[in-house]
């Protein structure tokens, strides 16, 4: 146990100073964080600290920038198996711009509201990262609670939401609420689908789950190694048999094969057990120290 | 006797002040997001309310300055305090309606919210001072003592609800119990002053 941690520790070590260790292209620190562009052989990343051990947040690869790097990111195009041709699309977090982009692509006509708080993002995702806002891509700067709460007072709908507004470090605490998740519901309406990207670990993951079923119910739970993200997938319409995703799978397979996306490995990994503590409390505008208890281990 | 009375008040409304001031920021996340102007607008409206306070404290301290009178800022200070649970949520909402800055928003929600509450601790620290002062030889002694004990009560409110409070509570209950604590003290107070 002690060698192979041992062992663990030296891999980690030569791995992130040894031959990997991209040049840092970029740094700029902004009103929330660090960030960092960071170029390794051909694959460009965005990272959002100054920490070694800090993982990257975005990554494009510069001579095939369709593929997607990330297992999380593939994986939360898995939303596609429930939203086959999302038109009005909303996106919390903009990262590098992979999504947005990729969305783009597969759907021109959409139009995509992209929210990101950090002003210094937009800048970098544009000049490194090939993002560009459009007449179908608009950016929003602003928290993502508050553009909610303006989308709903303007009686806005969306078919597709998706949530990835957590980097590495910190969450922001009001995003992480039975409250925000039902003012997310609202703009849904009666037919769209919200993918979020969250937490697989510590107990946090309890929490977290306890409070997307106190809002959706039933929802698909997707995690898939060596992503250490776990993918949630609603759908207000009711969630589609294993039949029709497997269907709408084998649809798709082609067309995503670019961004080396394996979405027809994705069916039987999208699971609707529960898996996690019931008796977790669920986290509202009340209570919500999710950092607190992403620090802290799952009991069992 | 009355020192240590005294002393526990004022580190109570230094606990108090901080406890709800980290509070406030929490309160105003879901309508004016977390980022630092919603501190800054918290963080404006607890010094404006207390300098008010310790001047409009220190002129209250003029007029027959008893420890009974003294409860009565503590009362007070609970009945201002109880009602935060109550109205924060339909206050929010009004003003997010009004204003679309979530600078200008976060500021004139904080004002509403926690200027009063705020005030009437600031009334607390320099009041305590009148009490405590015997001759002006030992005056700056006296404030320099209240100063280190309410500033402890601050920086132990600061720790206790950021580290525990918010893992275990919810906030109206930490309101609450903040609220509780006062009402207890002006009884305490209360009761030694008739005992006096």
């Amino acid at each position: 146990m002690k060698y192979s941690a041992t062992l663990l520790l030296t891999l980690t070590v030569l791995f992130t100073t040894g031959p990997l260790q991209g040049r840092i292209i970029h740094r700029e620190q902004s009103l929330y964080q660090t960030i960092l562009v960071d170029d390794t052989g051909s694959r460009r990343c965005l990272q959002f600290s100054v920490r070694r051990d800090q993982r990257n947040q975005s990554c494009v690869d510069l001579k095939h920038p369709q593929r997607m790097v990330f297992t999380y990111t593939q994986m939360m195009m898995a939303g596609l198996l429930l939203a086959p041709d999302p038109q009005k699309i909303l996106i919390i977090g903009l990262g590098g711009g992979t999504l947005p982009l990729a969305l783009n692509d597969l759907f021109p006509e959409a139009l995509i509201d992209v929210v990101e708080i950090d002003a210094v993002v937009v800048r970098v995702a544009e000049e490194y990262f090939g993002f560009q806002s459009s007449e179908h891509i608009k950016v929003f700067e602003t928290d993502g609670r508050i553009f909610t709460k303006r989308a709903i007072m303007r009686h806005d709908q969306y078919d597709l939401i998706i949530l990835d507004a957590f980097n590495g470090d910190y969450i922001p605490e009001h995003l992480m609420t039975r409250e925000y998740l039902q003012e997310t519901r609202t703009l849904l309406g009666s037919k769209g689908t919200l993918v979020a990207n969250t937490f697989a670990q510590s107990r946090l993951y309890d929490h977290e789950s306890v409070t997307y079923a106190s809002v959706f119910g039933d929802y698909f739970n997707f995690k898939q190694y060596p992503s250490s993200n776990r993918i949630i997938l609603v759908s207000m319409a009711g969630l589609p048999t294993l039949d029709l995703l497997k269907a709408r799978a084998t649809r798709w397979r082609d067309r995503l094969r670019a961004y080396r996306i394996p979405i027809h490995n994705y069916p039987d990994r999208m699971s609707r057990t529960i898996d996690w503590d019931r008796d977790a409390r669920v986290l509202t505008d009340q209570y919500a120290p999710a950092n607190l208890l992403r620090s802290r281990n799952r009991h069992r | 006797m009355k020192n240590v009375l005294v002393s526990a008040l004022a580190f109570t409304s230094g606990f108090v002040i901080m406890s709800l001031e980290l509070l406030g920021g929490r309160l105003l996340a879901p309508y004016f997001g977390s980022s630092i102007y919603v501190w800054g607008s918290v963080i404006t409206v607890f010094m404006l309310a207390l300098s008010a306070g310790y001047l409009t404290g220190g002129w209250l301290s003029l007029f027959n300055p008893s420890l009974k009178r003294f409860s009565l800022i503590f009362f007070t200070s609970a009945a201002t305090l109880y009602p935060l649970a109550m109205i924060t949520e339909p206050v929010m909402e009004r003003v997010f309606e009004a204003l679309t800055d979530p600078r200008w928003g976060s500021l004139v929600a904080a004002l509403i919210l926690f200027a009063l509450p705020t005030f009437i601790l600031g009334l607390i620290s320099p009041y305590a001072v009148r009490l405590l002062v015997v001759n002006v030889d030992r005056a700056g002694n006296t404030a320099g003592t209240l100063y280190f004990v309410s500033t402890i009560g601050s920086a132990l409110g600061t720790l206790a609800t950021s580290f525990y409070f918010v893992l275990w509570f919810q906030m109206d209950t930490i309101i609450f119990l903040l609220s509780g604590t006062l009402l207890i003290l002006g009884f305490v107070s209360w009761i030694a002053a008739r005992n006096r």
